[in-house]
């Protein structure tokens, strides 16, 4: 029994793994052909520096990320302080209703925000993916903050309140910074998700806003060349960067992880 | 009085963009599809049913069920593979645990498109796995496997594994080993005590991850358009036409619809069944 459980963990871990250790290898091949082995290179790296296009599209998955990641911060962080500090009416309802957005198909919000646009008359552009992405990144911030919030000592702010501070005084110096590794937490897993959001952006992008991903999938429809090996490679190495800072800022268990990896 | 006004505070902003940027728009894409489609693209004004009544054309009703029938499958074989893992993950030392979760959770900050890309370079005809047969078989002729049901049904299992092995650890995490001895001390073979404390207490982490996966699943776009090749359709795939190609926005706004309503039938079964399930994990 024991015996098949270890070979499901190997098979499994193998089935995660080896597709993407396979990106980074290739993304080392000399050839011109994406998967046959020809010789080592750093050639596809150099390449895109001189890609104009690719850059282009990078700063644009920056500042739709970084904007979206800061209007969901905010909103969800409140929204995470309401749900979980008060008792009101319909806050079984809000509830459900901000976790809908993560919870139907991507690409049924992006019609729904696609014909909305159109409705009202809001060209579509990088504003567009702004507000997209923030509707989604609300519901992932207000999670993880909300997480902080349940193991989260009462009676400091109780302390505060004795000692004479008035509210606003014990959210910015009690509250906020206790919470702050969730709010950190939170904004680091939006931007990522915000950053590899294809669906959405595909739909709610206006001709000519390219983000990466967007970028990505137009090279991989129209004509693969090992340049999406390295593409792929730099970022997969910045997912795991974020990952990383996401587990330190989440603190314990991952703390003494990381000092056994060392 | 005072509490309300912070209340307030805190609450308007995610109530002001959520009705605006999320019910607004369901309320929008429901408008048009009970509209007429115009003869260039555009839309005329006018009520209809039509596009509904061409949903229970045959065409549809097939891809449909290849949709729902993929995500049924997917869901299976997370759950075949992912049960194990996560049963064999929440009783390892725990020194060592949380960096086999880390090595889980990994994928699910990686780009999806990335993630689908590599299956192309694995299932090409010139690609790895067929490069590997062919050295283990020296008369191996390569296998057409892009672009078939096959690489799909493998690319979805392979994008939403984690989101399957996630709930269930959390849920067998939890688990009350004494309520397993206790079973074995009353007689239980470990196989009885399996199928009746261990799989019936963690059944809200098998319905949890049974919803993460099967509701993306069933919508997805992204991985039958990359590894089916457009070949087969999904109905991710025809409500994604009828916008950038088709240029028919009120049927696919019909299609989208009913896709919402698959899923919202999904939740509600779901929640239904973890309310069952609560008389019995108390």
């Amino acid at each position: 029994m024991r015996r098949i459980l270890e070979a499901n963990i190997g098979l499994v871990f193998l089935f995660l793994y080896v597709p993407i250790l396979a990106v980074v290898v290739f993304s080392f091949n000399s050839g011109e052909q994406i998967s046959v082995w020809q010789g080592f290179t750093f050639g596809w790296y150099a390449k895109l520096f001189e890609d104009e296009a690719l850059w282009r599209a990078c700063r644009n998955s920056l500042m739709v990320a970084g904007v979206a990641t800061a209007i969901a911060t905010v909103i969800g962080t409140a929204a995470a302080l309401a749900i979980e500090r008060y008792r009101f009416r319909f806050r079984t309802a809000l509830v459900r209703c901000l976790y809908l957005p993560i919870i139907i198909p991507d690409i049924v919000l992006a019609i729904a925000l696609l014909t909305f646009y159109v409705q009202v008359r809001i060209p579509l552009g990088l504003i567009t993916v702004i507000i997209a992405h923030s509707v989604f990144n609300i519901a992932y911030v207000t999670i993880v903050v909300r997480a902080r919030l349940q193991g989260y000592d009462n009676t400091l702010e109780e302390a505060a309140r004795d000692l004479g501070a008035n509210e606003w005084q014990t959210f910015w110096r009690i509250t906020l910074p206790l919470i702050a590794p969730g709010i950190i937490g939170g904004a680091l897993l939006a931007f990522t998700l915000s950053i590899d959001d294809f669906v959405i952006t595909f739909f709610t992008a206006g001709v000519g806003y390219t983000t990466l991903s967007v970028h990505i999938y137009s090279l991989l429809k129209f004509g693969i060349t090992p340049k999406i090996n390295a593409i792929s490679t730099m970022l997969l190495a910045n997912s795991i960067v974020f990952i990383l800072l996401f587990s330190w800022f989440q603190g314990g268990a991952t703390t003494s992880q990381r000092q056994e990896a060392q | 009085m005072r509490r309300n006004y912070y209340l307030l505070i805190l609450l308007f902003p995610v109530v002001f963009w959520l009705v605006c940027f999320f019910l607004l728009p369901l309320v929008s894409v429901f408008i048009y599809s009970f509209i007429e489609r115009g003869t260039y693209g555009g839309v005329r004004w006018n009520f209809t049913i039509e596009n509904y009544q061409r949903l229970f054309d045959g065409l549809y009703l097939g891809i449909l069920w290849r949709s729902v029938s993929t995500a049924l499958v997917c869901t299976a074989i997370c759950l075949l593979l992912g049960y194990p893992f996560a049963y064999y993950l929440a009783r390892y030392k725990p020194k060592h645990r949380s960096i086999l979760l880390l090595l889980v959770v990994v994928p699910f900050w990686t780009n999806f498109l990335i993630r689908t890309y590599a299956w192309i370079l694995i299932l090409r005809t010139e690609g790895l796995m067929n490069s590997l047969l062919g050295s283990i078989f020296p008369n191996w002729s390569p296998l057409e496997l892009l672009n078939t049901p096959f690489a799909v049904q493998i690319g979805l299992v392979y994008g939403y594994l984690p989101f399957m092995i996630l709930p269930l650890y959390a849920a067998l995490e939890q688990l009350d080993m004494s309520l397993l001895e206790a079973a074995q001390d009353l007689g239980a073979s470990p196989r009885r005590a399996f199928w009746h404390v261990t799989v019936p207490l963690s059944l809200p982490g098998i319905l949890a991850g049974s919803m993460l996966v099967f509701i993306p699943t069933v919508g997805a776009f992204l991985t039958p358009d990359l590894l089916g090749g457009g070949k087969v359709s999904y109905i991710g795939n025809v409500i994604e036409r009828q916008f950038k190609t088709a240029r028919d926005w009120p049927f696919g706004s019909a299609l989208s619809f009913m896709l919402m309503g698959i899923v919202l039938v999904g939740t509600v079964l779901y929640f239904r069944a973890l309310q069952q399930d609560e008389p019995k994990s108390t």
